[in-house]
């Protein structure tokens, strides 16, 4: 006899769960707690990290981040605009640079922009450049494409209104469009961040020193200095600390955006 | 210097509008097939016409939202086919109000009355602000000034749309299909908008599916069918007492729909 959906349904989340239980139930029982609890949670190891993982590592990474997100943002823009140019060239140099930058990964960037430039170009640029530089090239090109979808799910009656108050197409772009489309764009936007976030911790290819170091790097140094897994388990509990809040902030404005978008289909339908 | 109006060339006694010859093609698809109309200033005319003949693409090659193949379209003084004219200083002059209102979503009411005001006619906040109240009162919303669009109902949005407009002070006003994404009862105010606007003498050049207003208000209807104008001429007589066939089954079923639906 077949079941009917509903019973297949039940049947099949019942499964599901007996899979968690299970799974839980196997490490529980195969992992040695003792050595894993020495090395991960050692809270001496922990204590050594304080005040340096906050005032400088923590700090360091949301400079890094925040750099590379403004310069990311910057190109992405500039990017987005050729892309939905009207003359083809600008679209296709658009289109290389985004494939390039989202395909390729993060760490051959910094490589590149660490190593490859200086000796080619013979120029140097300090520390906090070369990161903000690399994180925006490896941001921009997602970000590029985010705000060409947020751009074009502007409809386009509002560029005709621009236009017919005697708005230039630049105009109307910078002061009716770019707007809008920022709203839509926000909550893709902040997940960006996130993303741009966990790629800090490559910055360490280029060398840091310790008033530089990130949150990454923090934490493998406090790890040699301590023999213990703990500082990159505090390190990583750091980085929750900016990227959970981060996520919440996104589904926020997510929530938001839909909601006005829903009011806004009542009235006009 | 006339930053204020836009309305540098309007002195002369000619036509506002005054299209020859008019072509314009989407690809293979021929919408315009050489359009010849004009419209005096203060006149109301009316354009009607079945679904698909190109009323809505002949209104917006006046003020070039679609760039016509061939002929001349002048407005207001601007010879707007020639490539030479300045086409963002002759649309201050050409207010446009869309089926589907088109306010700024992320602007108040009172902002999209003056964001073009300051950002193209470059008045001060406080002048373009007094000529927005001015014009939102006289589509009866003097209220609703700090209103996002999103609050507003449909008719609303539609006279917020017409005031925004009225604020750049143009020199004609077009109108297509105002009324037609609106439900029946809103139709009446913002008919009674522009009935007020006829009647203080804007010229209005409307696409419109209301023949109880187009016989009313308008000095002139035009029927469209197939890119061409079938018929021109007074109200009295295109629509009270068509000569040309097609005008006669065009107004038999949008008069009488109904029966028309039955004999089709
Ligand atoms: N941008 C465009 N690209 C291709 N075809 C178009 C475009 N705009 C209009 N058309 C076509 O041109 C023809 C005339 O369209 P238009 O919108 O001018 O008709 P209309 O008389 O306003 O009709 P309606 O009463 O339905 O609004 C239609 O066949 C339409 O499909
Ligand atoms: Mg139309």
């Amino acid at each position: 006899m077949p079941m009917s959906p509903r019973k297949r349904a039940q049947a099949f989340r019942g499964v599901q769960y007996g899979i968690l239980v299970l799974a839980v139930a196997a490490v529980a029982f195969f992992a040695d707690w003792e050595k894993f609890g020495n090395a991960f949670f050692n809270f001496d190891a922990m204590g050594t990290q304080f005040p340096g993982i906050i005032t400088t590592a923590l700090v360091n990474t949301i400079i890094y981040t925040g750099l590379g997100f403004a310069l990311g943002l910057a190109l992405g823009l500039v990017l987005a605009l050729m892309k939905l140019s009207s003359v083809a060239p600008y679209r296709w140099i658009a289109t290389v640079y985004i494939e390039f930058f989202r395909g390729v990964p993060a760490l051959l960037v910094f490589i590149a922009l660490g190593f490859g430039v200086p000796l080619a170009f013979q120029i140097q640029f300090d520390t906090y450049s070369t990161a903000a530089i690399a994180l925006g090239l490896v941001g921009s090109g997602y970000i590029a494409e985010t705000l060409r979808a947020g751009i074009q799910a502007v409809p386009k009656g509002q560029v005709e209104a621009a236009r017919s108050l005697g708005m230039s197409q630049s105009r109307a772009m910078v002061t009716v469009v770019i707007p809008q489309a920022f709203r839509i764009i926000l909550p893709p936007l902040t997940n960006e961040l996130i993303l741009l976030t966990k790629d800090s911790s490559l910055i360490y290819i280029l060398g840091l020193l310790d008033t530089q170091y990130e949150l990454a790097k923090f934490g493998r140094e406090g790890m040699n200095a301590t023999n213990s897994m703990s500082p990159i388990l505090l390190a990583g509990a750091c980085y929750l600390l900016i990227t959970v809040p981060l996520g919440y902030l996104s589904r926020y404005l997510e929530r938001r955006a839909g909601r006005k978008r829903d009011e806004g289909l009542e009235v006009t339908a | 210097m006339s930053a204020d109006t836009g309305d540098a060339q309007a002195a002369s006694g000619g036509p506002i509008v005054e299209i020859t010859g008019l072509h314009k093609a989407f690809g293979m698809l021929e919408v315009l097939k050489g359009i010849d109309m004009r419209v005096e200033r203060g006149e109301v005319v009316c354009i009607i016409g079945p679904s698909g003949s190109g009323k809505s693409t002949l209104l917006r090659c006046v003020n070039v939202l679609e760039e016509p193949n061939a002929g001349s379209v002048v407005v207001n003084g601007y010879e707007l086919t020639d490539p030479d004219v300045d086409i963002d200083r002759a649309r201050r002059s050409i207010g446009m109000v869309f089926q589907g209102f088109n306010l700024f979503g992320h602007l108040s009411v009172l902002d999209n009355l003056t964001v073009a005001q300051r950002k193209v006619l470059k008045r001060d906040a406080t002048e373009a602000e007094r000529i927005a109240r001015e014009n939102l009162d006289k589509v009866g919303l003097a209220e609703k000034a700090g209103s996002m669009p999103e609050q507003l109902s449909g008719g609303q949005q539609q006279r917020v749309a017409i005031a925004r407009a009225l604020s750049m002070q143009p020199a004609v006003m077009l109108f297509d299909e105002p009324t037609s994404a609106l439900d029946p009862e809103l139709v009446g105010d913002v008919l009674g908008v522009m009935r007020q606007l006829a009647d203080e003498g804007m010229t209005m050049l409307v696409v419109t599916h209301e023949m109880q207003f187009a016989r009313e208000v308008a000095d002139k209807v035009l029927f469209m069918d197939g890119g061409v104008i079938v018929e021109s001429g007074p109200p009295s007589k295109v629509i009270a007492d068509p000569a040309e066939e097609r005008t006669k089954t065009f107004l038999s079923r949008v008069l009488n729909p109904v029966h028309a639906s039955k004999t089709d």
